[in-house]
């Protein structure tokens, strides 16, 4: 028995693993073939400094990251506070109205925000594509700061104020250092979607605006070339960078709270 | 008062977002399905069903068929890889336990899109997979793997697994283990143990880790696209060709519905098995 669940671990891991570390590979690959391989080079990575259409869609995709994760995290911890420290009418319609995002596929939610741009003023580019995107962080940005606020001291804050703190103070000095990591995760978590999303962004950017999937995508549809290969392990690096830092930052709020215990 | 307004100035932001840009676009999509195409690709303001009217013909029902089988067995595979995966995983050092979950974590966070390219690789006529079959055996020819339902299936379960995986894990490590003691004090077999105690406990899991693979990929539209070549057409296929080729969009917001539909009743589902399994 034993013995089948480990070779089932090497499995999952062999299947996981494998196409990644292909991609890696031939990123390094002399010839001309995405998969057959030639020799060792970095000329593809050297080639990646001169493609101007790359850059112009990696400029896109960091813009409407950065201001999507700004905007979504602003709302998400709003509407987190709201939910974890008030009892109102709509509560239980809101929680579930916030995550239907999440659970409908995202082609449907990008159809609806298509058809709704196309009555309204809001050209299709990037403002756009920054609103769409905050659709779906919105709701993910909720989910990991609620987790925190979950498991919150509210006595801190009644210590605080009891102390002579208005409002204002008691939220800057001790609401939001507890739930900075909860912020901080879900902006980490934020900023990857919105990075990672093509569905969404291919139907609500219109005509002649790319962002890094899309431009990918693209490239794909009319022409492999092995210079995909070492856009791929970029990105693959930088995911990696971002986990480590969202587990970093997860981890740190593991420790305070076993210390506030 | 003071507290009214706190919660006023709280809830303001998400709401006012919720309403703007997501229940009005969900409501035009949902107007656009009754409307007329219109000859240019636009609209006809005029109410028709008809849109919806074809959705019963045998051409979209039987697509519809293949995405939901597609999407179903996707689930199947992803548990049966998934569950024993998670079930040794709640069972490991500690220690190390971490390092294999951040493995599994990784390509949870990978670009989706690179994820399913890495496929290309490997399934195409001179990819990897036919290269190392060809160097095994000689007189094989390439097999034609790349634009087919099987690179699909593939596909589908490559990218979703971990998302069926970490929801197990979570219901597996918070087992208790002395149940399963005490179910084998009892006399039950391991076989017995597992079966009456560990599978009902984690069912929460696994009805999770369903949902977070069944709802994508009945929708999924990059998949089928990329490793489908378009020869082999899903719902999500459908719904992109009229929005971007055939500008059929009253169709198309059709077709929205029906999957959305179809996807809620998932979720109500979900929501009642999970309330019974807790009475």
């Amino acid at each position: 028995m034993k013995r089948i669940l480990e070779a089932n671990i090497g499995l999952v891991f062999f299947f996981l693993y494998v196409p990644i570390l292909a991609v890696v590979v031939f990123s390094f690959n002399s010839g001309e073939q995405i998969s057959v391989w030639e020799g060792f080079t970095f000329s593809w990575y050297a080639k990646l400094f001169e493609d101007a259409a790359l850059w112009r869609a990696c400029r896109n995709s960091l813009i409407v990251a950065g201001v999507a994760t700004a905007v979504s995290t602003f709302i998400g911890t709003t509407a987190a506070l709201a939910i974890e420290r008030y009892r109102f009418r709509f509560r239980t319609a809101l929680t579930r109205c916030l995550y239907l995002p999440v659970i409908i596929p995202d082609i449907v939610l990008a159809i609806a925000l298509l058809t709704f741009y196309v009555q309204t003023p809001i050209p299709l580019g990037l403002v756009s594509v920054i609103i769409a995107h905050c659709v779906f962080n919105v709701a993910y940005v909720t989910i990991v700061v609620r987790a925190r606020l979950q498991g919150y001291d509210n006595t801190l804050e009644e210590a605080a104020r009891d102390l002579g703190a208005n409002e204002w103070q008691t939220f800057w000095r001790i609401t939001f250092p507890l739930i900075a990591p909860g912020i901080i995760g879900g902006a980490l978590l934020a900023f990857t979607l919105s990075i990672d999303d093509f569905v969404v962004t291919f139907f609500t950017a219109g005509v002649g605006y790319t962002t890094l999937s899309v431009h990918i995508y693209s490239q794909l549809k009319f022409g492999i070339t092995p210079k995909l290969n070492a856009i791929s392990t970029m990105l693959l690096a930088n995911s990696i960078v971002f986990i480590l830092l969202f587990l970093w930052f997860q981890g740190g709020a593991a420790t305070s709270r076993r210390q506030d215990a | 008062m003071h507290r009214n307004y706190q919660r006023f100035v709280l809830l303001f932001p998400i709401v006012f977002w919720l309403l703007c840009f997501f229940l009005l676009p969900l409501l035009s999509v949902f107007i656009y399905s009754f409307l007329e195409r219109g000859t240019y690709g636009g609209v006809r303001w005029i109410f028709t069903l008809e849109n919806y009217g074809r959705l019963f013909d045998g051409l979209y029902l039987g697509i519809l068929w293949r995405s939901v089988s597609t999407a179903l067995v996707c689930t199947a595979v992803c548990l049966l890889l998934g569950y024993p995966f998670a079930y040794y995983l709640a069972r490991y050092r500690p220690k190390h336990r971490n390092i294999l979950l951040l493995l599994v974590v990784v390509p949870f966070w990978t670009n989706f899109l690179i994820r399913t390219y890495a496929w290309i690789l490997i399934l195409r006529t001179e990819g990897l997979l036919n290269s190392l079959l060809g160097s095994v055996f000689p007189n094989w020819g390439p097999l034609e793997l790349l634009n087919t339902p099987l690179a699909v299936q593939i596909g589908l379960v490559y990218g979703y697994l971990p998302f069926m995986i970490l929801p197990l894990y979570a219901a597996l490590e918070q087992l208790d283990m002395s149940l399963l003691e005490a179910a084998q004090d009892l006399g039950a077999s391991p076989r017995r143990a597992f079966w009456h105690v560990t599978v009902p406990l984690s069912l929460p899991g696994i009805l999770a880790g369903s949902m977070l693979v069944f709802i994508p990929t009945v929708g999924a539209f990059l998949t089928p696209d990329l490793l489908g070549g378009g020869k082999v057409s899903y719902i999500g296929n459908v719904i992109e060709r009229q929005f971007k080729t055939a500008r059929d969009w009253p169709f198309g917001s059709a077709l929205s519905f029906m999957l959305m539909g179809i996807v809620l009743v998932g979720t109500v589902l979900y929501f009642r098995t999970l309330q019974q399994d807790e009475a």
